[in-house]
């Protein structure tokens, strides 16, 4: 059935199939696979597609009509089979439960064992209804309100001076214990005059790369020359901080107060 | 409270004083009753959550208060709402038994997601072959969802109700 056209009669919109207005909707109403394969998906499980057919027919749950629930429920599992959805097992194993009540209730009723044997879609009705319950209570839980979407906490801004700043890495300190230790040592060789030197932190990352290629580990204090003067330490130790945060080397300290051994990181 | 930013218990205000001068939890609770009181009619609102008291906005004022974030809220999905919810109503509970119910199986993702969040934890295991998680909600949980206590969760639905 295709649409036709759509017209406007005396303001009113109809839809025209075959030169005939549409009043009510098909049966089988066509709907893009695209949206069906939607549709399919967002079934949670087999009980959650027993109580969609169930509902849409206004059925009682108490007085399932198995055999023709059984067939609808087929009907959507193939469905679901042709879009290659991920089918999962409990699919089928509901379907065989299904077929396996169906068959029960099919038996011929002996009046002696009639009276022993419960309904047997009595299991089903119950996982059903337990199922139901847990639903809407879900849904009852997402209507809660909710910090961040419907509840909003009130706070102020508290300046960061009174706040005690919280203890550094222990790493990090023994990285500046050392670096002060290797300046200590630099400013003792003040006297030697440094200037002229152009001395880049790029420079200077490239060397103690190049340090790194020829013994790939090396003690933190070995990549400072020492008759460079503070200016050098310092710039060293800027590439070596460059070096770090482009991840080109790595910093290792076996125990805390052990030596700290720098090495390249190879890719 | 406001400069915390986030839910103080009794036991925390009352360790804000020193030692000389520290109330007792019940003349904490007053003060804070009345404060409650107080903030009627203005735009804070002083409420008891799991973790303790805070300030919120009234949530009356929310349609305009929730335009400062272009953000939208994040949108659960059925399958870890109906998990929640299980956890919730039925603590403790396995996750064999979670999927029971359920009819199929849970993602893992589902469990990583609402542990991360810290809305679920392992508060034990079955005693049976594969001594299972047994999972519970929390405290965190509780305070996402504004509740004082599990108590305050919705009640079930009726079974009957339910058809």
């Amino acid at each position: 059935m295709a649409v036709e056209e759509v017209v406007e009669v005396n303001h009113v919109v109809q839809i025209l199939i075959d030169g005939k207005p549409l009043t009510e909707l098909p049966h089988d109403l066509y709907i893009p696979p695209e949206a069906l394969e939607v549709f399919l998906d967002t079934f949670q499980g087999p009980l959650d597609l027993l109580l969609y057919l169930i509902k849409k027919q206004n059925l009682n749950i108490l007085e399932i009509p198995v055999a023709e629930i059984t067939r609808q429920y087929m009907k959507y599992v193939e469905l679901m089979k042709t879009f290659h959805l991920e089918l999962a097992a409990e699919y089928l194993v509901m379907a065989a439960l299904l077929t396996e009540i169906k068959s029960r209730l099919l038996l011929p009723r002996f009046p002696e064992i009639e009276a022993e044997e419960d309904d047997p879609r009595a299991e089903l009705v119950r996982r059903l209804q337990e199922y139901e319950q847990i639903k809407i209570a879900a849904e009852n839980l997402d209507k809660l309100p909710q910090w961040g979407r419907d509840i909003f906490g009130a706070s102020i801004q508290v300046s960061d001076e009174e706040i005690p700043r919280p203890r550094p890495h222990i790493h990090l300190k023994d990285v500046l214990q050392a670096f002060y230790d290797v300046m200590q040592r630099a400013a003792l060789n003040k006297s030697h005059v440094v200037a002229k030197d152009n001395l880049t932190v790029h420079d200077r990352m490239s060397h103690v790369l190049q340090k790194l290629k020829t013994s790939r580990t090396v003690e933190f204090h070995q990549l400072f020359s020492i008759d460079e003067g503070r200016p050098g330490v310092v710039v060293t130790f800027i590439a070596i901080l460059e070096l770090l945060k482009q991840a080109l080397v790595d910093i290792i300290q076996q125990e805390p107060f052990s030596p700290i051994h720098v090495k390249a990181v190879t890719q | 409270m406001l400069a915390a930013g986030e839910p103080l218990s009794l036991e925390r205000l009352q360790q804000l004083f020193p030692e000389e001068e520290m109330p007792e939890l019940q003349e904490i609770r007053e003060v804070l009753e009345n404060i409650k009181s107080d903030c009627q009619s203005r735009g804070l609102n002083l409420k008891e959550v799991a973790s303790g008291y805070c300030f919120q906005i009234q949530p009356q004022l929310q349609p305009w208060i929730s335009r400062l974030w272009e953000k939208k809220p994040p949108r659960y999905s059925r399958a870890l709402l109906e998990t929640l919810a299980l956890i919730a109503y039925r603590q403790p509970i396995t996750r064999a038994e979670i999927e029971d119910i359920r009819s199929v199986s849970i993602s893992s993702s589902i469990f990583k997601t609402l542990m991360e969040r810290e809305w679920i934890r392992v508060a034990g295991h079955k005693e049976v072959p594969g001594k299972p998680a047994l999972y519970a909600t929390t405290q965190q949980f509780l305070d996402y969802f504004n509740l004082k206590n599990l108590d305050e969760l919705p009640a079930l639905p009726d079974l009957e109700s339910a058809l």
